[in-house]
């Protein structure tokens, strides 16, 4: 599947559309960080990654590791409407018994790589699986989403020195940087800067993107495709809570949930494009 | 011997960390999906006779155990059978959310191969020793835990974790393991052996402590106490059939261990007695205490890990059988 950029907007708009109310029925959710890694986590699904929802494990398929696991509220409905399984599953959502909570378990929900959730083990994850594709001399890619706040975390470090070591050319890294973690601005928090000079310094190739501007997103995910020796990252400047306008940019919308009335008004401006 | 490619004598001839790699080696022949992470111990752990046959299979993350045991999930995730090798403290605290979580939740076929456990560097200090290891790595549901007691058994041991499916954390010392088998024998995961045969008292131990149980049912058989000795090599899922009949046939238990008595076999063994079939238990291990440094013999004196413990704690097992 090839959308268009045009056709990536409109679909990250439906989707998020579907998180909004799969996060009202379920009470709750990590609204923030998965509306602002939608429209990278939409382009990746529904353009750039080679993947079959018929056969989600087909031996030549691109890998996503959703290393951010808590955007799980994001990466389930765009599993679901890239066909890996029934929308009508989404009310489900932090249920008993459902496939899908708060954090993506590998062995419930198809299409699903890896189970995630704690932060900084995503992008280990993904090293294994990059040199393990090269030692079969298999040219799938593997794509791994972090949140910023997570690159806190000592072991996305250790990952990205050992990326480098091996040369890992087939890993694209995605830091989602929506400039906020729990508990504040994460400038305020423990700034990630200089972010650029950081990756670059370990060896990975940087590209800089608007990661809320669907053609940037495109063009950068086009671009780190090919492989040029090293491991790629995005950084992707994002807003949190993207899409949702009466929120975007508020760190206190790490997790939430909208409440009718809002929910009605995002709905209704979503469905009129939130890219513009 | 024949699928190790090694003779019994040959084996018995080696410290268990060389029996580790010549295993490990052989293992590499016959299966092309092992692949061997490190963190630039891959020298002390001889885990260099594998890299030296399969320098393409092996990958070095340097001083990042927390990385390493990622890099291993991202592996079986891929079908592959990493075994991630490193010093026993290191897997099972610094890398403990990553096996808890990366490897055991998912249930990913991951061997962790530890080495230089318990007490074996004992120079070194509290800082290398694994002590509460076992302790931790029981209480993660999915893994299988086995400690070897010689060289012999490592090789075994070595063979029926690659073979098995799932998580397994495999517990290994440092040093030269005095032979506890003297000919071949079968090894199942799961299934403990009898040692030594005996009904007033059963002492059950794992990887070193092996030697001092048999040494110790020796000395007690002079005094007229037969003292059945179980190697329990694997230490989860436990042989809970072999203690249950232990504690209805002899009627009295001591443990033995080179780890801490607070979560080990001493508290696995007490829980599947109490369970099943309850009669005094004494364990014998570290008494919630850290370890103290200096030579390998020194230490393990010093902290009471030895065949004249054992029995002192017999006797206070059989004074309760008694009731006394």
């Amino acid at each position: 599947m090839k959308l268009s950029v045009e056709e990536l907007k409109k679909k990250a708009d439906e989707i998020r559309i579907l998180v909004l109310e799969m996060v009202e029925t379920a009470g709750g959710g990590h609204i923030g960080g998965s509306l602002s890694a939608m429209d990278v986590m939409t382009a990746l699904y529904f353009r750039i990654m080679n993947i079959d929802p018929k056969q989600p494990d087909k031996p030549d398929r691109d890998w996503f590791i959703l290393s951010a696991g808590h955007k799980a509220a994001g990466y389930v409905p765009v599993l679901a409407e890239r066909g890996f399984f029934d929308k009508d599953l989404l009310p489900t959502f932090n249920q008993l018994g459902s496939p899908f909570g708060m954090h993506p378990d590998m062995h419930k929900i198809p299409g699903c790589e890896a189970s995630t959730g704690s932060l900084g083990h995503g992008l280990p994850i993904a090293v294994g699986v990059a040199l393990s594709l090269k030692l079969d001399s298999n040219p799938a890619r593997v794509f791994c989403l972090m949140g910023d706040g997570e690159t806190h975390e000592g072991t996305i470090w250790e990952a990205a020195m050992g990326a480098s070591q091996y040369k890992l050319d087939n890993l694209i890294g995605i830091v989602d940087y929506n400039k906020c973690s729990m508990d504040g601005p994460i400038d305020q928090v423990v700034s990630l800067e200089p972010i650029e000079d950081k990756w670059r310094a370990f060896g990975w190739r940087v590209i800089r993107i608007d990661g809320n501007d669907m053609a940037q997103v495109v063009g950068a995910l086009e671009d780190a495709s090919v492989p040029q020796g090293k491991p790629t990252v995005l950084i992707a400047d994002t807003l949190k809570g993207k899409g949702c306008r009466e929120i975007e940019g508020d760190y206190h919308w790490h997790y939430g949930v909208l409440g009718s009335e809002r929910l009605d008004r995002t709905v209704r401006e979503l469905k009129g494009g939130s890219n513009g | 011997m024949a699928s190790t490619g090694l003779s019994l004598v040959e084996i018995e001839q080696m410290s268990a960390r060389d029996a580790f790699g010549e295993a490990l080696a052989q293992a590499g022949e016959q299966d092309d999906r092992i692949v061997l992470i490190g963190a630039d111990a891959i020298g002390s752990t001889r885990a260099a006779a594998f890299l030296k046959k399969f320098p393409e299979r092996t990958f070095n993350f340097g001083i990042a155990e927390q990385e390493m045991v990622s890099v291993a999930a991202g592996f079986a995730l891929r079908g592959k059978i990493p075994v991630a090798t490193a010093y026993g403290f290191l897997i099972s605290l610094r890398a403990c959310e990553q096996v808890r979580t990366d490897i055991c939740y998912p249930n990913l076929n991951v061997k962790l191969m530890a080495t230089h456990t318990g007490l074996s560097m004992a120079p070194a200090g509290t800082t290398h020793h694994s002590t509460e290891d076992i302790a931790i790595m029981r209480s993660f549901a999915n893994i299988t835990i086995v400690a070897p007691s010689d060289a012999l058994e490592t090789v075994k041991a070595v063979q029926a974790v690659i073979a098995h499916q799932g998580p397994v954390y495999l517990r290994m010392g440092r040093g030269s393991l005095s032979s506890v088998y003297s000919q071949d024998y079968e090894f199942v995961l799961g299934k403990s052996i009898e040692m030594v045969s005996g009904n007033d008292v059963t002492i059950i131990a794992y990887g070193i402590m092996v030697k001092e149980a048999v040494e110790a049912a020796e000395a007690l058989a002079k005094q007229g106490i037969t003292a059945r000795v179980i190697n329990m090599h694997t230490i989860k899922p436990l042989d809970i059939e072999a203690v249950r009949k232990a504690a209805v046939e002899t009627g009295a238990i001591v443990t033995a261990e080179e780890h801490t008595i607070i979560g080990g076999l001493g508290e696995a063994v007490a829980s599947a007695v109490c369970e099943s079939a309850p009669v005094p238990v004494i364990r014998v291990g570290l008494r919630d205490t850290f370890s103290a440094f200096g030579g390998e013999d020194d230490v393990r004196k010093h902290m009471n890990l030895t065949a004249q413990e054992i029995i002192r704690a017999v006797g206070k097992a059989l004074a309760m059988k008694r009731g006394a």
